[in-house]
């Protein structure tokens, strides 16, 4: 047996990487009971909490399908927001990406120019986004279009970017050196590659955009959400349970073409 | 004809590549430069069409000296350069036809290359290309279907779609077994035959470089030692070029396939500069 070494215990961790670990459970703890504390949380509504949903639940109960029919041009319209957002976002997002990536960018200045219009477009919130819009366009879908539009070109933007700066340079290399244009080596050398991912996250991001304009209307951004936030304020919650179903079929049907269609790009 | 005088590269980690390599390449003749992994070969061969920007010395072909052209009329002088490459570097996701195609992709409008509308005199050549390389058929399967040695022969048919003045090949059988090897260099030899142009092919299998070459050039530690027909590449030629390292005739040079800069030149310069 070679060497010193204790061949009849062993530690994962030493006490120096345990003490770390140790204190940042504990750190975790603390900051969990100050929150608590800051937020002044209560469980006085937890006891009453079971009858309240009972409650809801009833008064939900059944839901009013005959309100159905009055659905369906707001929810056409919810998809149609989310189709028309998408298809611009990545229209806009494409030479975002071009900037964001560091392979292809063109130089320092257009770089920070794309990290900048990425971080701007993913931390606001649509619904934030549409409030704003909202004022500028008036309340309508326009403005849900536009809301949605600008929140999704960052997302595509920057994990468009991420592929880009993932792709075989050699490929591009190639295309370069029979005499190709920039524009050419674009459309054969780099587009290519990053078409799974273009097809994928348009069709992901079309999929959270649908979900995320279903609450729109709550700010007067057009589709479903003007006449669900109609129906809880007027308390006619038959009419909410149906319309909730309708939003789920919907979700429902936009995940599975999704799935659907990024199985089918390779 | 290719004439490149005192060509020099130094990357910017300072290793020193190509220490002033002087050498004229024309008429139909197929130069094989071999050399220790290292040596600068692809950093010389790379330089001709800089991909690789050479530090100091010109590069000439047929009297256009490509060393001092702007980003557009380099684009426009490397039509005439044909390029095969040791990974093939074909577009994995496009057919074989969009590939061959790329070859004349600097004679065709940006619109005409969106739409894949290529000339019909483009087209038969193609289709000749690819019955000459022996992909008769495969015109519309995805590269990411073929084999080695059949993506070797896409890249052959790129670069000779483009009726270049010279063939420059970078490695081309070092991804592929012994037998394909030897029928990818017979279709280099073949081109330069058929298609009356000169062929510049880096290499490290000797035994390939002395089959298949007219003429040999040895590199070593980027200097040119050698310049000869394979019966002047003696053994004492070859000690000099591999610095009296054991090599192997059949696959790898003896040495250490250390990580030298010849494959590690992505240069992170961006895309569109040149």
């Amino acid at each position: 047996m070679a060497g010193a070494v204790d061949t009849s215990s062993w530690e994962r961790y030493d006490g120096r990487s345990r003490a770390w670990r140790i204190g940042l459970i504990a750190l975790s703890v603390v900051i969990v009971v100050v929150s608590w504390w800051w937020l002044d949380i209560t469980l006085k509504y937890a006891a009453t909490a079971p009858d309240r949903l009972a409650d809801l639940l009833f008064r939900m109960y059944p839901p009013d399908i005959g309100y159905l029919p009055q659905v369906v041009a707001p929810l056409l319209e919810t998809v149609q927001i989310a189709v028309v957002g998408t298809l611009g976002a990545v229209i806009v997002a494409a030479p975002v990406a071009y900037i964001t990536a560091e392979n292809t960018t063109p130089n320092r200045g257009t770089y920070l120019l794309g990290k900048l219009i990425v971080t701007v477009s993913r931390s606001v919130h649509t619904i934030v986004w549409a409030l704003l819009f909202v004022v500028m366009f008036g309340p309508g879908a326009v403005a849900g279009t536009v809301a949605t539009a600008v929140r999704s070109v960052g997302f595509v933007g920057k994990l468009l970017g991420e592929e880009i700066e993932e792709i075989d340079f050699g490929q591009v290399e190639a295309v370069r050196a029979t005499g190709a244009t920039p524009f050419q080596l674009l459309v054969y050398g780099i587009i290519p590659q990053i078409k799974p991912a273009l097809i994928g996250v348009s069709v992901y991001r079309w999929d959270i955009n649908v979900r995320a304009a279903t609450i729109l209307g709550f700010v007067g951004a057009g589709g479903i959400g003007v006449k669900l936030f109609e129906a809880i304020d007027s308390f006619a919650w038959r009419t909410v349970s149906a319309m909730l179903l309708a939003v789920l079929g919907i979700v429902l049907v936009s995940e599975v073409v999704s799935a659907y269609t990024r199985r089918l790009v390779r | 004809m290719l004439e490149v005088e005192n060509l020099r590269k130094v990357y910017d980690t300072g290793d020193e590549a190509l220490t002033g390599v002087s050498v004229d390449i024309g008429g139909r003749e197929v130069v094989a430069m071999i050399g220790p992994s290292g040596a600068g070969k692809s950093t010389f061969v790379r330089c001709i069409n800089r991909l690789t920007e050479p530090t100091d010395g010109t590069v000439s072909l047929d009297s256009e000296e490509l060393t001092g052209l702007d980003d557009e009329e380099l684009r426009v002088e490397r039509r005439n350069i044909g390029m095969v490459f040791q990974e093939y570097n074909l577009v994995e996701r496009l057919t074989v036809m969009e590939n061959v195609m790329q070859g004349r992709l600097g004679y065709l409008s940006n619109w005409a290359a969106l739409r894949r509308n290529f000339p019909p005199e483009d087209i038969e050549r193609a289709y000749e290309l690819l019955d000459l390389v022996g992909l008769d058929g495969m015109e519309d399967k995805r590269v990411d279907e073929l084999s080695g040695g059949q993506r070797q022969r896409v890249g052959i048919a790129r670069a000779v779609i483009q009726e270049p003045k010279i063939l420059l090949a970078d490695e081309p059988t070092s991804s592929l077994d012994p037998e394909t090897s030897s029928v990818v260099m017979e279709l280099l030899t073949h081109i330069a035959d058929d298609r009356d142009v000169p062929v510049l092919i880096n290499i490290h299998e000797v035994g390939l470089a002395e089959r298949y070459a007219d003429r040999i050039l040895g590199l070593t530690a980027g200097e040119l030692v050698f310049d000869g027909t394979p019966t002047e590449l003696t053994d004492e030629a070859k000690d000099v070029i591999y610095r009296g390292e054991t090599f192997d005739d059949t696959s790898h040079s003896g040495v250490d396939e250390a990580p030298d800069q010849e494959t590690a030149v992505p240069e992170t310069a961006p895309l569109l500069e040149d």
